[in-house]
């Protein structure tokens, strides 16, 4: 039972990192390759706070938050601002996430490549819930927001937008803050779930986790990439598998998805109540029409 | 000494150029950065290495095998993958998250098979250094660096003298203007593919030969991309100054600055470049099409 709850604590922690990532690649169209980097910034950054100085957990988790989202604008204000490229874009975050760790390695209150051992155990399976539920429903009115809506017009056709009077830039890069802040938390949960922190545990193997969840989800859908990381997570332990093996189903997962259904398993589309109820008429309706259309 | 880290930092910038050809080959077609690029560059290096120490085959010959497996292995990465995404004329971030879902498959299929030991190429450059004005060199530095320049010069003949070359550059100012004029388009994009292999099989044997053959060295592509960004995507003159410079700049940074940062620093200089001049150096600049 024990196992189980810790699994579902991890599935928690990696939502909350996904739909932040969602935020900034499914709903505004910019892609990034380093955003276990803002992971690995709200860890360090919560960890040291309540290791160190004693700082409590809540107020050392908003730190994180807060941290991750400042360095954002380090990355983000020079390269949204000079409108680049997607891949140009995804390139630079690459060498972000990298620099990142190399500085954590380096540093001497990040104690190096040996890590942060005997965190506090902070991050229960019901913090884990509660953090995520909220997570989840700021997401879904973020999007559903005039910022979301413009987030979407940017990532449909970013010279219309412009033209429509949005600010590209403004857009870009509070997702891309948005999405660090996410990124922030779930770093933070992570580091006093796990008790121990190390720069390895943030390479781009992470990255690559999240981007995979997100373009597998959906590129416009929430609750796509929520059920897609779940799986990516879930089905490993449950077939327990080696981890280089799931990053083979990754890679393949990544092109299949392109080839065959480019907008994820969800589409545009979301999981809730409605829709289960709009799937079992169009059953019904598919039922009477039938034997007409055969 | 300073001689030395030039020859040095020459010779690493004529393998970084060699790659980031392969980059601006593709981009200037297809308008894409193709990141599997990095990973046909290892396993060029695996079938360098596997020839030449499993089937003895000697150098020259290992050589010519890594080159052709690894223009073979393009070939097939681009009809499995990218052609159903191009004949529906997909986005180019469709192709490009595609091109990291192949890398990200073919290195850790690696990983699972080969594992993630190191090899090292058997000795085919004897350690002796050659004088010259006073500082050592090492055969391979030179050998590399005429090599690649050759190789490059030849490319550009190809380019520049032949039909197919002159189809392939006039397809990368106007792809629809080039098929309306009878060119094959989906040849055209098999041949620039093996092309882009082949190089990337060159550059595979000499990283194998310089450090080692393992299956996280397509990350040191990275820094070939960064070579093609700097000197413009898109253009090969460009992605050779662009090598030259970044493989220069880079040795003396690890030589008389410190080699942790070198990453780093690589990492910056193309974002500071990528702002400041977005089309690189003798790029093109296009913004995504509408």
């Amino acid at each position: 039972m024990e196992y189980i709850y810790g699994v579902i604590s991890v599935i928690g922690i990696e939502i909350i990192a996904t739909v932040g990532l969602s935020v900034f690649t499914g709903f505004t169209g910019l892609f990034s390759l380093g955003h276990a980097a803002f992971m690995a910034i709200g860890a360090y950054t919560a960890a040291i706070l309540t290791y160190f100085y004693n700082v409590p957990f809540i107020l050392a988790l908003l730190a994180g938050m807060l941290m991750s989202a400042l360095v954002s604008f380090v990355i983000g204000f020079p390269t949204l601002r000079a409108k680049l490229r997607g891949d140009y874009f995804a390139i630079a975050t690459l060498g972000f996430g990298e620099a990142i760790r190399v500085i954590l390695e380096n540093l001497s209150i990040t104690q190096g490549a040996r890590g942060l051992p005997g965190i506090s155990h902070f991050t229960t399976l019901p913090v884990v819930a509660i953090f995520s539920v909220i997570v989840v429903w700021m997401t879904r009115n973020f999007i559903l927001s005039k910022f979301g809506r413009n987030a979407i017009a940017v990532r449909e056709d970013a010279v219309a937008a412009e033209m429509a009077g949005i600010d590209i830039f403004r857009v870009r890069m509070l997702s891309l803050v948005y999405s660090a802040a996410c990124g922030g938390l779930a770093g933070g949960l992570f580091a006093h779930y796990l008790n121990f922190i190390q720069p390895a545990m943030f390479t781009s193997i992470l990255s690559t986790q999240l981007t995979s969840a997100v373009v597998a989800g959906g590129m416009g859908s929430l609750t796509g990439p929520i059920i897609a990381i779940s799986f990516f997570i879930a089905v490993p332990e449950v077939l327990r598998v080696a981890n280089m093996w799931r990053l083979v189903a990754y890679g393949l997962i990544l092109v299949l998805i392109m080839i065959y259904r480019p907008s994820g398993i969800m589409g545009y589309h979301e999981l809730s109540f409605a829709s289960f109820k709009n799937l079992f008429n169009r059953k019904a309706a598919n039922q009477s029409a039938g034997g007409r259309r055969m | 000494m300073f001689l030395q880290t030039l020859i040095t930092g020459l010779s690493i910038g004529g393998i970084y150029a060699l790659m980031a050809v392969g980059y601006s080959l593709v981009f200037s077609i297809l308008n894409f950065s193709n990141f599997a690029h990095g990973t046909i560059i290892m396993l060029g290096a695996y079938i360098g290495y596997f020839l030449i120490s499993s089937f003895k085959l000697g150098f020259p010959f290992s050589f010519i095998g890594a080159i052709v497996g690894a223009a073979l292995l393009a070939l097939i990465n681009v009809r499995l993958a990218y052609s159903p995404l191009i004949n529906r004329k997909a986005p180019p971030l469709y192709l490009m998250i595609t091109a990291m879902g192949v890398s990200i498959f073919l290195e850790n299929m690696v990983y699972v098979t080969v594992g993630s030991h190191f090899y090292s190429f058997p000795e085919i450059f004897k350690q002796s250094t050659i004088k010259f004005f006073g500082s050592d060199i090492s055969p391979l530095d030179l050998f590399a660096l005429i090599f690649s320049f050759i190789a490059i010069f030849a490319l550009h003949l190809f380019l520049t003298r032949t039909k197919m070359g002159t189809a392939i550059r006039a397809a990368s100012y106007d792809m629809t203007v080039a098929s309306l004029n009878g060119v094959n388009m989906n040849k055209l994009i098999g041949i620039v593919f093996i092309l882009a292999g082949a190089f990337g099989g060159l550059a595979g044997v000499f990283l194998g030969v310089k450090y080692m053959v393992y299956p996280t060295m397509g990350w040191i592509t990275n820094k070939a991309y960064i070579a093609a960004v700097i000197g413009g995507l898109g253009s090969l003159p460009g992605a050779v100054i662009g090598g030259v410079i970044l493989g220069v700049l880079e040795t003396f940074v690890s030589v008389y600055v410190s080699s942790v940062i070198r990453d780093v620093f690589s990492f910056s200089l193309v974002i500071l470049f990528l702002v400041i001049l977005p089309a690189g150096l003798l790029g093109k600049y296009l913004e995504e099409k509408v």
